[in-house]
């Protein structure tokens, strides 16, 4: 629909906000009615872009007078769908709130705005010796925002946890126009972990904005190691050794044959091109275990059959994470489209999964790059295609579900770090059973009992109305 | 009805009225696979046992290992260990949680694996929660490796200038005279972060004092006149005292939207009645 001045949602909203920062131009909601999925069906209401939390308590009431749903968004650099507007809601863009409120170096604590980048953060808290430790590979561009939105990871997530282990308290506009702080910048109060809950919730609960981040201690020590295998399955059996030994790491990565190749040519990061698998580990801490469990690593490497590199100084570390993060845009090289999928496998059966990703991408004739979190069994096969090929998205969409279902038959999850969104909505009842959904159903309606912050997301359709059954016993010979 | 553990912490939150029909969870290891770092326990399982189990392993979870104490019943209650500082909160230690929820249903929260994040994060809203949204029965929880070494410092310097010179002290705790410190990692590690311990006014020591009876956030220690003792685990917004302070009171919105959880999980209120979070 065409949104005129004369439309009371326009002109409640034009009460709120100037009126150069609530926008409907057909090209402005057309941008906003997508995000960095491949979802294309998305269609954006007016676009808003609210300086304060005050703003967006007077976007959100607008909204809910008029019964128009709200959709939360960062920079839009989310991969499944979470952003997508369905049905020209209210969007409500952070990229305006982007600062830095405040620094407590002492207390390891910064309150920071939802449309702040992620690696602007950690360049403001450079000077403190300090930074924020998820870091996903899109963190020159993706927000803070969507980062707790998403509960969004990164290589660096291995030893540390991501984003909820790092977030202390949101502030949060509900979906009634109340503002209420979750969590305890402090560190700890008592109650449930509404923080905890919020966080990950794919702004189907409010809309965030000002976070409470808990900062981390910049290592003193840091080992950077590229060994190289010649095959995929020395590489993983690696990844499982080191996991095993009793590391954990920094950071666990690998990539295969075809990535290496893109990326060596894209950005020339020196890796070996003739391997078919490079892992990256990264230790870091003091400089008696660094050095141990560096060692440790390129000896488990060599056992396996792995050549050992280690990064001699910043330069060379700072290339080879280059390389690592450079791995997407390097793809263009080879087909103008991807498909990222984002499973997680326990990581004692990533050998067998991988193989079997390459079985399932030969079976639908496409092809396939892994670069990914090796040391939380974090998969991330691109699936490499041109769009303008006629049928193309059909074989890309079966090979994508063949892959989540065999992630889920060994016993791993949907997404490790990327979020449902509208992309695995309705793959969640291969996960969850009625019950499982129904009481995440549940703590959606305990925040937003009419459902209109960003609605069509994560649940599948039905979840919030299954026919509950009562029953009055607990199961027999399940309580002793 | 309520689910009991070891007692050790019931009275945390308010207490059950007498007709509430109390139940055990299942206990014991069900699968432990420590090349993957993770296990799955019945809740009712002791904590010494879990402990135990993964030590054999050189493995340990960030859960307190309170004498009597099950699992499900630390992690139903949510008091973090005294390693918080450097070793993570109790709310990230557990992976899945599968519990009886109001109509009788079992309910998986999470996944298994180390990384996840598909669909809302009711593990973490179960932390804490006393058993009031719904009755934990099984537990996947991640393991860390055992440190090589460990030592306890102590001495009456500053904390706030101990935790600025110390890399990843795993635990910082101060009653206002003494500073107590403790250290874990590799040998040569501890042996340099000791010394510098050492440096500000530590000496090695056994252990970490006894800890007084109440736990507060550190904002309730503002509130009133201080009384009695205190003891602040530095870095992690909460302290102990030996007498009980007045809670703070909590935002009516959040207060608002504990009891919508409450009304949307267990609208009967048969779950844990009498108990309440934000007495915790």
């Amino acid at each position: 629909m065409k949104f005129r001045k004369a439309d009371p949602l326009m002109r409640d909203l034009r009460r709120v906000l100037p009126s150069d920062r609530v926008r409907v131009a057909p090209l402005e909601r057309s941008i906003m009615g997508r995000d960095a999925s491949i979802f294309e069906g998305g269609r954006a209401g007016p676009v808003c872009f609210p300086i304060s939390t005050e703003e967006v308590q007077g976007c959100v009431d607008a909204a809910r007078r008029h019964g128009r749903a709200v959709v939360p968004r960062g920079a839009g650099t989310g991969l499944a769908g979470g952003a997508v507007p369905l049905e020209e809601p209210v969007v409500v863009v952070a990229t305006k709130m982007n600062r830095l409120l405040s620094v407590d170096a002492e207390q390891r604590v910064a309150w920071v705005q939802p449309g702040m980048i992620n690696l602007d953060l950690s360049r403001a808290l450079a000077p403190f010796g300090l930074h924020f430790a998820p870091d996903p590979s899109s963190q020159q561009v993706c927000s803070l925002g969507g980062n707790v939105g998403t509960n969004a990871g990164g290589p660096h997530c291995l030893a540390l946890g991501v984003t909820s282990a790092h977030v202390l308290a949101a502030e949060v506009v509900l979906m009634s126009g109340e503002s209420v702080v979750l969590g305890d910048a402090g560190g700890w109060t008592p109650g449930l972990d509404l923080r905890g809950a919020y966080v990950g919730s794919e702004g189907m609960l409010g809309v965030t904005t000002a976070i409470a981040v808990r900062l981390t201690r910049n290592p003193p020590a840091v080992e950077t190691l590229l060994l190289a295998f010649d095959s995929v399955d020395a590489a993983a059996q690696t990844v499982s050794a080191v996991i095993a030994d009793g590391i954990v790491p920094a950071a666990i990565e690998m990539m295969d044959k075809n990535i290496i190749w893109a990326v060596e040519n894209f950005v020339g990061a020196g890796f070996p091109t003739d391997a078919a698998a490079v892992v990256i580990v990264e230790v870091d801490g003091l400089p008696g275990g660094v050095a141990a469990e560096a060692d440790r690593v390129a000896e488990l490497a060599v056992e396996r059959g792995g050549s050992v590199r280690r990064a001699t100084d910043d330069e060379e570390r700072a290339l080879i994470w280059k390389g690592r993060k450079s791995a997407f845009g390097a793809i263009a090289q080879i087909k103008p489209n991807y498909y990222l999928h984002d499973t997680v496998v326990p990581r004692t059966r990533l050998a067998e999964v991988m193989n079997q990703v390459y079985e399932i991408v030969d079976e639908h004739d496409l092809q396939v790059m892994n670069v990914f979190h090796a040391g939380d069994g974090n998969l991330h096969p691109l699936l490499l295609y041109d769009g303008r090929e006629p049928g193309i998205m059909d074989r890309v969409h079966a090979a994508g579900s063949a892959i989540i279902e065999a992630s889920l038959a060994v016993g791993g999850v949907l997404s490790g770090e990327h979020g449902i969104g509208i992309e695995k909505r309705d793959f969640m009842p291969l996960m969850f059973s009625e019950a499982d959904l129904d009481a995440q159903a549940r703590l959606r309606r305990a925040f937003d009992p009419e459902e209109m912050a960003n609605p069509g997301k994560v649940l599948p359709t039905g979840a919030s109305c299954a026919d509950v059954k009562a029953l009055d016993n607990i199961p027999e010979g399940v309580w002793g | 009805m309520a689910v009991v553990g070891g007692r050790t912490q019931w009275e945390i939150g308010g207490q059950c009225p007498e007709e509430t029909r109390l139940v055990r969870a299942p206990a014991g290891v069900r699968a432990f696979d420590p090349a993957d770092m993770t296990i799955r326990v019945g809740a009712g399982t002791p904590v010494e046992e879990l402990d135990a189990a993964l030590a054999e392993a050189g493995q340990r979870a960030n859960l307190p290992v309170l004498p009597g104490a099950t699992v499900g019943g630390v992690l139903a209650v949510g008091r973090d260990d005294l390693h918080a500082l450097g070793r993570g909160r109790l709310r990230d230690a557990r992976l899945e949680v599968v519990y009886v929820g109001d109509d009788g249903r079992l309910v998986t929260a999470g996944g298994p694996t180390v990384k996840n994040v598909s669909g809302f994060d009711l593990c973490r809203l179960l932390a804490g929660s006393l058993g009031t949204l719904g009755l934990l029965g099984e537990v996947i929880l991640r393991t860390w490796p055992r440190p090589a070494a460990q030592q306890w410092l102590a001495g009456p310097c500053d904390p706030v200038e101990l935790r600025r010179s110390m890399y990843w002290p795993s635990s910082i705790l101060w009653d206002g005279e003494i500073t107590w410190v403790h250290l874990e990692g590799h040998e040569s590690d501890v042996k340099s972060e000791a010394e510098l311990a050492r440096s500000l006014g530590c000496e090695p020591t056994d252990g970490p004092p006894s800890l007084p009876a109440y736990r507060v956030s550190t904002g309730a220690l503002e509130v009133g006149q201080p009384t009695g003792s205190y003891l602040v685990q530095i870095g992690t917004g909460m302290a102990y005292v030996s007498e009980p302070r007045p809670i703070p009171d909590a935002d009516p919105a959040v207060v608002a939207l504990h009891q919508r959880l409450k009304s949307e999980f267990d609208p009967r209120g048969r779950l844990n009645p009498g108990r309440d979070p934000l007495a915790g």
